[in-house]
């Protein structure tokens, strides 16, 4: 065994610019690839935080007795997509409002009765989010005599989680196409340094090596070659993201959000990957020179 | 005949080797017994190559049977391909050392193709490459050697995993006088050793010092086969 490894890499060291070549395009399929896995963990991240945020706002009727309250609520608790209900009565918005306007105040404190009417807050189940539902129940909601008004400003919320979905397909297969092509690479690339090395691959024959003895040098290269990809990909994205990370930081987060690295089973899987690439390559190159 | 069967290591039976409409080969009968030496000649395109070629599949024969130390060439799985080769030491006519690679890798090749320990190969090669006189280049690259030192890395190489039979094709073709002389003395150690040696060649200096069994072939026919147990002898015949 370390006699092939040994073999491989003599062999990776007297070929070095053709293997730099292929390591530096291996490298570049993961380096896209990886940074687009990146982009979706953290949108995933973001979309999640704003689909918690997602309410819908239902005013009552200014006259509405407060003793219905407790029916009302327990009927759109009742509703089809509703998770919770809160009743909001129109002291505490006041409240709410003040807080919000504390320079503004002085318009507030003005007023000698509140303009504001009760409310529920509702929050919805995660399927009902997006957004034909949201209009469903909405519509619903409105034909109730109790109801006056509702409001949800997030539609859009709706639509990105649809787009989002479209990037993760998109995703894989990018990640399908940018695999087969690194393959593609490699197989390449042993094919070159099987040519380069017919004559010695053919006295290796006659004088009575094995295929496997003649092959497994070629799989250790391949391996190597795509570990090297795989590591040099990651590796530049990571400092891509220290970079980014702490500009983006600053500026757009601030609350829940934080921007983060991909997860290490993630980081591990991309490895495996691009070593099976280079396995794979090699297996193909093999495959057709050995049947000659 | 049956006595011949037993001590045969090689057994040619009716073959026939065609290159596309060209015929090399046309019906060979040929049995070769163990620890012969046996001299394989005839003009240039006769076959004699050829010959050697079919006995380690380095091609297949058209048409006949070959036996080598019982294994049949016409049956034998692709796999099963190396174990023939390690049968036969080959050294080839144009050498087939692999450039970039020390002598003593050359020779070691083998050996470690054949899965043998590490420490075992180191004391098989350094005392081979002594036999031929070649220890103290041992690092060097063969295309910085004369053609009789490669010669004699060719010599290692073959002799270095303990063949059964070695096969060489012009192995004096393009040395001088005392390298040659160096080759056929290796072969004939060798041969005193026990080793079956068929030597493909058309030097009249060779085949008039070498005793063993004579093989002609003239446009890819076996024309005879004679037994010189004195070279002196076919000297003066001729
Ligand atoms: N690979 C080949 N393809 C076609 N013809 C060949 C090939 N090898 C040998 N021959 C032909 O077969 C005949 C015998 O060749 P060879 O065995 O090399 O003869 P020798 O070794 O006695 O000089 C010659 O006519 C040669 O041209
Ligand atoms: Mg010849």
């Amino acid at each position: 065994m370390k006699r092939y490894y040994r073999r491989a890499i003599q062999d990776l060291l007297s070929n070095r610019f053709l293997n730099s070549i292929t390591v530096v395009t291996i490298s570049l399929s993961i380096l896209i690839l990886s940074a687009f896995a990146l982009f979706l963990a953290n949108v995933g991240d973001l979309v999640n935080i704003w689909r918690q945020g997602v309410r819908m706002m239902v005013y009552l009727q200014p006259d509405l007795q407060r003793d219905r309250i407790p029916g009302l609520r327990a009927e759109i608790q009742n509703m089809y997509g509703v998770a919770e209900v809160s009743f909001i009565p129109k002291e505490a918005a006041l409240e709410r409002l003040r807080n919000q306007m504390q320079r503004q105040s002085s318009i507030i404190v003005g007023l000698d009765h509140n303009p504001l009417p009760d409310a529920f807050e509702l929050r919805m189940i995660p399927t009902t989010q997006t957004g034909g539902k949201m209009e469903t129940l909405a519509k619903e909601l409105e034909q109730l005599p109790e109801v006056e008004e509702v409001e949800y400003g997030q539609q859009w919320i709706g639509r990105l989680t649809s787009v989002f979905n479209l990037f993760r397909l998109a995703g894989s297969a990018l990640g399908a196409l940018f695999f087969m092509a690194a393959v593609f690479i490699v197989a390449n690339t042993i094919r070159l340094l099987i040519y380069a090395r017919r004559e010695e691959v053919e006295i290796m024959r006659l004088v009575g090596a094995t295929d496997g003895f003649i092959k497994a040098p070629f799989y250790i290269e391949g391996m190597i070659l795509g570990a090297l990809g795989g590591v040099i990909g990651l590796g530049s994205l990571f400092l891509m993201y220290l970079a980014v990370s702490s500009n983006v930081e600053a500026s757009l987060t601030g609350d829940s959000f934080t921007l983060r690295f991909l997860p290490p089973e993630m980081v591990g899987a991309i490895l495996l990957g691009s070593i099976i690439v280079g396995w794979f390559g090699c297996y193909l190159s093999l495959k057709q020179f050995m049947k000659t | 005949m049956e006595a011949d069967a037993k001590s045969a290591i090689i057994r040619i039976f009716h073959v026939f080797k065609s290159y596309g409409t060209k015929k090399a080969l046309v019906d060979i009968t040929l049995d070769i017994l163990k620890n012969e030496f046996v001299l394989v000649t005839g003009p240039s395109g006769a076959g004699k190559t050829t010959l050697l070629k079919l006995l380690y599949l380095g091609e297949p024969a058209s048409e006949g049977q070959i036996l080598v130390d019982g294994i049949n060439l016409s049956r034998i799985p692709r796999k099963r391909v190396p174990i023939l080769r390690r049968k036969f030491g080959i050294i080839f006519q144009d050498y087939k050392l692999i450039p970039q690679k020390s002598v003593y890798e050359n020779v070691a090749l083998v050996l470690e193709a054949a899965g043998k320990r590490k420490r075992l190969i180191q004391k098989k090669v350094r005392s081979v490459l002594r036999t031929v006189n070649m220890e103290d280049k041992i690092d060097a690259l063969p295309p910085s050697l004369s053609g009789g030192e490669q010669q004699r890395v060719a010599v290692a190489r073959a002799v270095v995993g303990d063949p059964k039979i070695i096969l060489a094709d012009e192995p004096t073709g393009s040395l001088d006088e005392d390298s040659a002389k160096d080759i056929i003395n290796l072969l004939k150690g060798f041969h005193t050793r026990g080793g079956t040696v068929i030597v493909a060649t058309h030097d009249k200096d060779l085949i008039r010092k070498t005793r063993g069994r004579l093989v002609r072939l003239g446009m890819g026919q076996l024309m005879d086969s004679t037994e010189r147990l004195s070279p002196a002898a076919e000297e003066q015949a001729g």
